[in-house]
């Protein structure tokens, strides 16, 4: 089992006025998965090259082990990267694509052909050997990009959105299959991508970015349950945000007033510290906001909607200055019929009411 | 049934109508005078006679002219293609913006005649010229030394004149190499050498022998600079031709030289298909299962030691030189090669450039150039010959565009949209304009047009340069229309267009900009086009090379620099027109 830590101080880089990443320090354990999620210009694929060696940071430093690897050339990392479109050599053929990195570390031409096609058992592709890239479906592709990527061990493996391209079934399984590997290697990965759902399910660790540095860096629970601030409670999953505003802290719990003194209710911290007075935001989840139970709201039916295992309602909430509420259950059958217009009572368990800093978390 | 069948035969018709005019040109103005030109050179009083081969092969004049021809088109090719390689190298690896201004320096000097650019280089090499005063000034030499007229006067203008030609047609190919792959190949542990001659390499190699395959093709029919440039001892086959029209009127033993020179082409293209395909020259991608190369194992196992050995050198060089720039850009392109290609870019055109101040000078074309006058101007403005010749060459450019344009697209269409069987076929065909040489076309439509009454007319020159010029046209049009999205057409027939409205509303406004771009490369075919009008223009109405050819062979003159000038001025305009034009094209 070959792992290694990964260490970034203060890393930067800067196209002309455009800054991709602000200093940022990131700590990657050995073994673990970490998942650099964002939307598209947050600076996670800038942080992957930087990490890679495929492009010179302004400041900072990299460190592998603790050693400082931030001037070395990629070919001396010994890191592994899997490409977005894979960038398999479509001059050679599967075998050589994959002993590829094996003849650069000189490993001889027999012992190289047998480690190739274990790596080709790894991902179960073991009769393809002889073909050439284009001869194999997107799905395959990615396989060997994996199988050329693990098959000189190196310590870390950094994935650049590497099932963008699959469609929504393959990706799942593809999905299931990097994490199998992930636990018979147990090599550290640095994983790139810009769906949730796939860093939620994937990772030991989610770093979430946002314009060019970490929104915030935590479990998938974490990052979930407990958000730091708006743009990760937005882009976790569907969320109810509420205006309200602190009225009383006891520890972990708070009191607060929604809206324009519409209701008193409790809320809980994302972990940070508020004060009273303080105008804040509560995030409930679709599927903590429950429905007829004599709650805090009322508001309108004013669409459902049916996405297999899940119903959605969608509510207007009769008080003025609140958005539009979803509320999400599972889908069962003979429950009662809703009707378009009819009026619901809306509530959730202080528990479960997450309350988010206006502006940027402290 | 019925039905089904009326559609399928009215398809059949409309597909013979795109297709018609094409073929119909190039069977009357390609195959029929080429042909005649073979038979005559079989035919004699008696009928069949193989005298004229006899003639040809019993001495060894003719064959020592083969073998010159063939040496320096060798030469001239190796020499393209290694100077063209990291030229193109760091054209596709640029950002937008420079790799524009290297680009407009590539077309320029592309576009650039012939004419005007070995004209430039017997000013330049002459006992007065730059590189002499130059050699004088820095002491190397004490007295002029005679750079004209030998083996190397002829390399410089042959290299030169088809540099662009070989930079253009491996970038066409580079472009298309994913940049990621040597990354990826660095991050699998390739230093830069080895991932360079290992991945990056092998994929250019299409290009290069494209290029290497297109400039030996042009440099074999080659005759403006051996003529200029050269000494006797440099004379090449299309000369022997030239001299056996124009001198002996000897159609028979033009034909036979002609046939050599095509047989010598054919051979070459065979060799050529064998090893690598045709289908890699229009940069069509490889079949699913086609293998990259049809090569055997040694020889590919041989090469690829030689590539690995290479990128080892090439490593073990790298880090000799460069062990103190440890943090440097690896995606950036070091200062040699940059300075190489600008080096090479200033000497590509330079020769034409240095042109200008000579054409204002009063001191003849020594340099350097002395006093100011526009008196050179105005005797080609005041002189009829020279302007008749102008607007001739504008006419005719004109009158070939529009020709191309509307005999090419339709053909285009067809290649590209239906599935017409005999596809590879048909598409070899058209593009047989540009695998004959330029020589023996111009040469049999010489023959046809004096039998009926075309010589020295507008038309039969229109006709000739279309004949060239439209092969370009359908490359050009084919590739757009291989980018265009059809489904487009489908969305505007579902809207309730009808085909036409279709065609006029959607198709053509997408079009635009890949049609004039291709009527433009059309027009500067025929605008620059000598060797058709050498012949066809039959002495009189000559266009505007042909009156150049004609006074440069007389003497070499300061007049001929203010033509230059305005030639080269003019294609300069033209560049910047049709670069804006695609680029407004690209930004929808």
């Amino acid at each position: 089992m070959v792992s290694s830590s990964l260490c970034i101080r203060e890393l930067c880089k800067r196209y002309g006025d455009f800054v991709a990443l602000a200093p940022t320090s990131l700590d990657v354990a050995k073994g673990e998965f970490l998942t650099l999620l964002g939307p598209s210009g947050s600076g996670k694929t800038t942080l992957l090259s930087l990490i890679a060696g495929l492009a010179q940071p302004d400041e900072g430093q990299i460190l592998i082990d603790d050693a400082d690897v931030t001037h070395s050339p990629a070919y001396d990392r010994d890191i592994g990267v899997v490409f977005q479109n894979y960038a398999l050599f479509p001059h050679m053929t599967i075998e050589d694509n994959i002993a590829f990195p094996l003849k650069m570390r000189k490993v001889s031409d027999a012992e190289a052909r047998r480690r190739a096609g274990e790596a080709l058992e790894t991902v179960r592709l073991p009769h393809v050997a002889k073909r050439y890239p284009r001869e194999l479906s997107g799905g395959q592709q990615q396989r060997i990009a994996l199988a050329r990527c693990i098959v000189y061990r190196p310590a870390i493996i950094l994935m650049d959105e590497p099932l963008g391209a699959l469609d929504k079934k393959l990706r799942d399984q593809m999905q299931l299959e990097i994490k199998r590997i992930h636990r018979e290697l147990g090599t550290t990965i640095v994983y790139v991508t810009h769906d949730q759902e796939e860093a939620m399910t994937m990772s030991d660790r989610i770093c979430l970015m946002n314009a060019g540095a970490i929104e915030q860096l935590g479990t998938p629970q974490d990052l979930y349950f407990r958000p730091r601030s708006l743009f990760v409670a937005d882009f976790l999953g569907e969320s109810n945000l509420l205006s309200a505003t602190v009225r009383g802290v006891d520890g972990e719990g708070l009191d607060i007033v929604l809206a324009e003194q519409l209701a008193a209710s409790r809320a809980v911290g994302n972990g940070s510290r508020f004060a009273a007075g303080e105008p804040i935001k509560v995030m409930v989840r679709p599927q903590n906001l429950l429905v007829g139970e004599g709650g805090q709201l009322s508001g309108r039916l004013t669409d459902v909607m049916i996405s297999g295992s899940l119903t959605r309602l969608y509510i207007a909430p009769e008080a003025a200055g609140l958005p539009q509420l979803v509320a999400a259950h599972p889908t069962r059958s003979g429950s009662p019929p809703y009707e378009i217009g009819q009026r619901l009572s809306l509530g959730w368990h202080a528990a479960d009411a997450v309350a988010i800093h206006e502006g940027k978390g402290i | 049934m019925a039905t089904m069948r009326a559609i399928s035969q009215r398809l059949g018709w409309t597909r013979a109508a795109m297709g018609a005019p094409l073929v119909l040109l190039l069977v009357l103005f390609l195959v029929y005078p080429v042909g005649q030109l073979l038979l005559l050179s079989v035919h004699g009083d008696n009928g069949f006679t193989l005298a004229q081969y006899r003639q040809l092969f019993a001495s060894s004049v003719y064959l020592d002219v083969l073998l010159i021809t063939l040496k320096i088109s060798l030469v001239t090719t190796l020499v393209c293609v290694v100077t063209g390689y990291p030229i193109a190298y760091l054209i596709s690896g640029v950002g937008k913006e420079r790799k524009a201004t290297l680009l407009f320096w590539v077309l320029l000097s592309f576009w650039t005649s012939f004419l005007v650019r070995a004209f430039a280089w017997i000013v330049l090499l002459g006992r007065n010229g730059v590189i002499n005063k130059l050699l004088l000034w820095l002491g190397i030499i004490s007295s002029p030394a005679s750079l004209l007229y030998n083996f190397g006067s002829v390399l410089v203008g042959m290299v030169n004149a088809l540099l662009p030609l070989a930079v253009l047609t491996m970038l066409s190919v580079m472009e298309n190499i994913d940049r990621n792959l040597p990354r990826a190949a660095a991050t699998l542990g390739a230093r830069p050498g080895m991932a360079f001659w290992k991945i990056y390499f092998p994929l250019s190699l299409p290009g290069v022998a494209a290029a290497g395959i297109m400039v030996f093709v042009t440099a074999i029919g080659f005759f403006i600079v051996p003529a200029l440039l050269g000494g006797r001892r440099e004379t090449m086959i299309t000369q022997l031709i030239i001299d056996q029209v124009q001198q002996t009127m000897n159609w028979g033993f033009a034909g036979a030289i002609s046939v050599l020179l095509l047989v010598v082409v054919l051979i070459v293209f065979a060799a050529y298909d064998r090893l690598l395909g045709l289908s890699t020259m229009t940069g069509a991608s490889a079949p699913r299962n086609a293998k990259p190369s049809r090569l055997s194992g040694p020889v590919v196992r041989a090469g690829d030691a030689l590539l690995t050995l290479l990128g080892a050198i090439s490593d073990r060089i790298i880090l000799l030189l460069s062990s103190r720039r440890r943090d440097r850009n690896p995606d950036q392109a070091g200062m040699g090669l940059q300075a190489f290609v600008w080096t090479m870019l200033l000497v590509m055109s330079a020769p034409t450039i240095l042109m200008i101040p000579l054409s204002f000078g009063n001191g003849g074309l020594n340099w350097p150039p002395q006093g100011f006058t526009l008196h050179w101007y105005e005797t080609v403005l005041s002189s009829p010959v020279w302007t008749q010749a102008m607007l001739r060459s504008l006419l005719v450019g004109i009158g070939t565009g529009l020709l191309a344009m509307l005999i090419g697209t339709p053909a285009a269409f067809l290649l590209v949209r239906s599935d017409i069987s005999g596809k590879a076929a048909w598409l070899a065909f058209i593009l047989s304009p540009i695998v004959v040489p330029r020589m023996i076309i111009a040469v049999g439509l010489f023959y046809v047009f004096a039998r009926i009454g075309l010589v020295g007319s507008a038309v039969g020159l229109v006709l000739g340069h279309t004949v060239v010029a439209v092969p370009y046209v359908v490359i050009t049009m084919m590739a757009v229309l291989r980018n265009y999205d059809t489904r487009l057409d489908q969305a505007a027939q579902s809207l309730g267009a009808r085909p036409l409205a279709t065609l006029r509303y959607v198709t053509f406004p997408i079009l635009a900009a890949g049609m004039m771009s291709s009527f433009l490369f059309a027009f500067a075919t025929s605008f620059d086009e000598l060797t058709i009008a050498l012949f066809a223009t039959g002495g009189l109405n000559a266009t505007l090379p042909k009156q150049f050819w004609d006074e440069v062979t007389l003497q070499v003159s300061p007049v001929i620099a203010a033509v230059s000038t305005c030639l080269f001025v003019f294609m300069g305009l033209l560049i910047f027109v049709a670069e804006r034009l695609r680029r407004r094209a690209a930004a929808r």
